[in-house]
């Protein structure tokens, strides 16, 4: 440390190269950083998932409804502690591109499964009441602008009703919003009752099972146990954890993290390169200073020293401005699109990858001029002055 | 001599001294480069995707679904509904038999080879004009399903990207055991990502009972899709939405592949901006390594206006030899490069191969170019105004 002075200096020697330099750097971990934070939405919130809840669904297809009945078996097994559903009701609001998450829910138990989600008392008990009351999350009521008492109409693409129409409404009654920042709450729930009644076909089925683990209940032995008890009927179930089942989704996306991780091998391989180059560069530029460090008596663990953190204080600087920026601009996308591109979230698992790899790159980019510097040999490197 | 004369004397000289230049030269080529390949790749996905989706739709075949729905999956047709569309104006009919398809669609979970994990895989269920209704479907291999037997055909690209689809195999869904019989080509369109059986089965299997998803019939010339929509609009039985199968998978497309540009445009020109850094830092390194050559240039007599095109040019061809060599890796590696994913639009896994093309690569080429001319233009400035006699004395 007692050589920062020196470092600072160094580094800023030729002003216009360190600044370009250090500005390619700040690009390089800006993109870094919007592209985690993408590549985050695109693992669908497998970090959040509560490794207690487990997930039912029919075995074939997600698409395909499973009885209602299934319900009572479900909390009969061993090791569950409390079951609920939902529905894909798979609406649009206004306009077909309008389209987000709708499930009709029993509000009690759903809400009960959902600790996560938090709301005013006064609302939940609103909602209960009301037949055809809806709750919305935070992101969603933000979008369009909904307030509470609110009438909401929304088009069905799958659920004609009984009577023809496609339209249903529904009174907003509450606003939930998700206790950590990184749930995602662009969603609408509305009572299962009034859906079941009033849908035109497949009534007395659901879309899909939640069910909360017992305490000290293996959740994998639990899920076996259920799928074990529906083998061979007309509706087969398929269990797994909230986890597994939000990464099936993100692999059904395919290469997509692959085609992030291209992008971002390609970005940094530039990157060294530019940086590297620079630092071989001013070592080049350099040799008779080194000579007269070394001269003075600076060993050559010294003159290591010097020249590899002048290389990781230039990617510091580039990268921390580069990953501040991102991190600033990722919470303004989140706010201004969290509806439409929900789950948008810098994660500090990604800033602490995005730190080790400023240390990282800065090493390999000065590692070969800094060993150049070191096996100096003073009388050569004074000869060449 | 002219100005002319001169500006090519110092280009010349200058492109002559380049080869000494190598290290700093190479990274802003390589920088270049890597812009023109992400550019060229990112986009090549939405061009790709695009064109899987567009080749597969007619502009002479319509589809009919239950109004309101946004896609095959969440319609809905009754039998008495597909008999209303049978007998509707505007449809071709070959003597007794009306062109048509009525269809079910559903989804079903089959592995992914590349990442074995489980993807919705759509599973139509077709009438015998299914081949009739759409354009360049032919089987390619095996035989047709025999009608009223569990036996599929399954799509070209269906086949590549998923496992256990191999004709003469079988596959379990469910409760059913489905013998692959034969395998469908469709030009490379949407269709190929499609496992195909009788609707008949398909019902029966799904306890989807007499109905139908959708409707596809051959039209029988200009206007008659306004005639066919009319006729349906009038009819009290049915309510339905008509489009061209064109149309409708443009729609299709829209949402994935605008989300693709969406990334893609914004991260092309972030990561030019950072190539531009690049550039303008070896160029700055190169004109103080010339710094000796221009003194002397100038102390001989030529202006600061040759001085300054050369450094340009100089910048400009480093760029554009970026822009080929990213480019022609992004033609190489990513061209035809096959991958599958969800689209949200049918809830379906859709196969498509990455399409680097030509126009693709021109505009990425002219990205290229303005990053070399303005990774120049800084540097040039300054060689052009470089203090002859100062210069000189430091060397």
């Amino acid at each position: 440390m007692k050589f920062f002075r020196l470092v600072w200096k160094n580094a800023w020697r030729k002003k216009i190269r360190t600044s370009l330099t250090i500005l390619s750097v700040f690009v390089a971990f800006l993109l870094f950083a919007l592209l985690s934070a993408i590549g985050y939405a695109f693992r669908g919130g497998v970090d959040v998932a509560d490794a207690d809840r487990l997930i039912v669904i029919e075995k074939v297809s997600l698409i395909n409804p499973l009885p209602s009945s299934y319900q009572a078996r479900i909390a009969a097994t061993p090791g569950v502690e409390s079951v609920t559903h939902a529905s894909w009701f798979g609406g649009y609001y206004q306009e077909p591109q309008n389209q987000f998450a709708q499930f009709p829910v029993d509000p009690e138990d759903y809400m009960a499964m959902y600790p996560e989600f938090e709301m005013p008392a006064e609302q939940r008990e609103a909602w209960k009441r009301n037949r055809t009351g809806a709750v919305v999350g935070r992101e969603l009521a933000d979008a369009y602008g909904w307030k509470v008492g609110d009438r909401i109409p929304i088009q069905a693409t799958i659920w004609s009703r009984k009577d023809g129409g496609r339209t249903w409404e529904f009174d907003l009654e509450g606003i939930f919003s998700a206790e950590n920042a990184r749930g995602n709450t662009a969603l609408m729930l509305f009572q299962y009752d009034y859906f079941d009644e009033a849908r035109a076909f497949a009534q007395g089925t659901v879309g899909w099972y939640i069910l909360r683990v017992a305490d000290g209940a293996d959740p994998v032995q639990v899920a076996n146990a259920i799928d074990a008890q529906f083998a061979n009927s007309p509706a087969e179930t398929d269990t797994s954890t909230e986890a597994a089942f939000a990464q099936s989704f993100t692999k059904q996306f395919g290469n997509i993290a692959l085609i992030v991780t291209l992008i971002l091998g390609a970005v940094f391989f530039t990157l060294l390169l530019v940086s590297g180059n620079t630092m071989s560069q001013s070592v080049r530029e350099r040799i008779p200073e080194l000579a007269v460090l070394k001269t003075l008596g600076f060993g050559d663990r010294s003159v290591l020293a010097i020249v590899l953190s002048e290389s990781v204080l230039i990617m510091l600087i580039g990268g921390l401005l580069g990953l501040g920026v991102g991190w600033v601009l990722v919470q303004g996308v989140a706010e201004q699109f969290g509806a439409f591109l929900p789950g948008v979230y810098l994660s500090p698992a990604s800033l602490a990858t995005g730190f080790g790899l400023m240390l990282g790159a800065g090493a390999l980019a000065g590692i070969f001029p800094a060993v150049k510097a070191m096996r100096l040999s003073i009388v050569d490197a004074l000869a060449r002055a | 001599m002219g100005v002319l004369n001169r500006i090519l004397a110092v280009t010349w000289l200058n492109l002559q001294n380049l080869p000494q230049r190598i290290p700093a030269s190479t990274v802003s080529v390589i920088g270049v480069a890597a812009v023109v390949l992400v550019f060229a790749a990112v986009l090549s996905m939405a061009k790709g995707f695009e064109r899987t989706m567009t080749a597969a739709g007619a502009e002479d075949t319509a589809i009919i679904m239950r109004s309101g729905s946004t896609s095959e999956l969440n319609s809905g047709l009754s039998n008495e509904q597909v008999q209303v569309i049978e007998t509707a104006p505007g449809v071709l009919r070959e003597g007794d038999t009306t062109v048509m398809s009525a269809e079910l669609y559903v989804v079903v979970d089959v592995r992914k080879k590349s990442n074995d994990t489980e993807a919705n895989v759509p599973f139509r269920g077709i009438q015998p004009g299914a081949f009739d209704v759409r354009n360049g479907v032919r089987l390619a291999e095996g035989r047709m399903f025999e009608p009223g037997k569990n036996e599929i055909i399954v799509g070209r690209a269906a086949q590549a990207e998923f496992a256990g689809l191999e004709t003469g195999g079988s596959i379990r869904f469910g409760q059913t055991e489905w013998n692959i019989v034969g395998v469908f080509e469709a030009g490379g369109g949407v269709s190929e990502s499609e496992l195909w059986t009788d609707v008949r089965v398909l019902q029966n299997a799904y306890r989807r009972g007499n109905s139908y998803q959708s409707v596809r019939v051959r039209l029988d010339g200009p206007g008659a899709l306004e005639a066919l929509e009319a006729a349906l609009e009038d009819d009290p039985r049915i309510s339905a939405d008509v489009m061209t199968e064109k149309a409708y998978y443009a729609g299709q497309a829209a949402g994935l592949a605008q989300f693709i540009r969406l990334i893609g445009y914004p991260l092309t020109i972030l990561m030019s901006v950072g190539a531009v850094f690049g550039a303008l830092n070896s160029m700055y390194s190169s004109v103080s390594v010339r710094g000796k050559e221009i003194a002397t240039l100038r102390a001989l007599g030529f202006g600061p206006f040759p001085i300054l095109v050369s450094t340009i040019v100089e910048s400009t061809l480093l760029a554009l030899v970026g822009g080929l060599l990213g480019g022609a890796v992004a033609y190489l590696v990513f061209n035809g490069f096959q991958v599958s994913t969800l689209n949200g639009a049918s809830f379906s896994q859709v196969v498509f191969d990455f399409a680097v093309t030509p126009d693709l690569l021109v505009q990425g080429i002219q990205a290229a170019l303005v990053i070399g001319l303005v990774g120049g233009f800084f540097p040039a400035l300054r060689a052009a105004r470089l203090p002859v006699a100062q210069a000189l004395r430091e060397l």
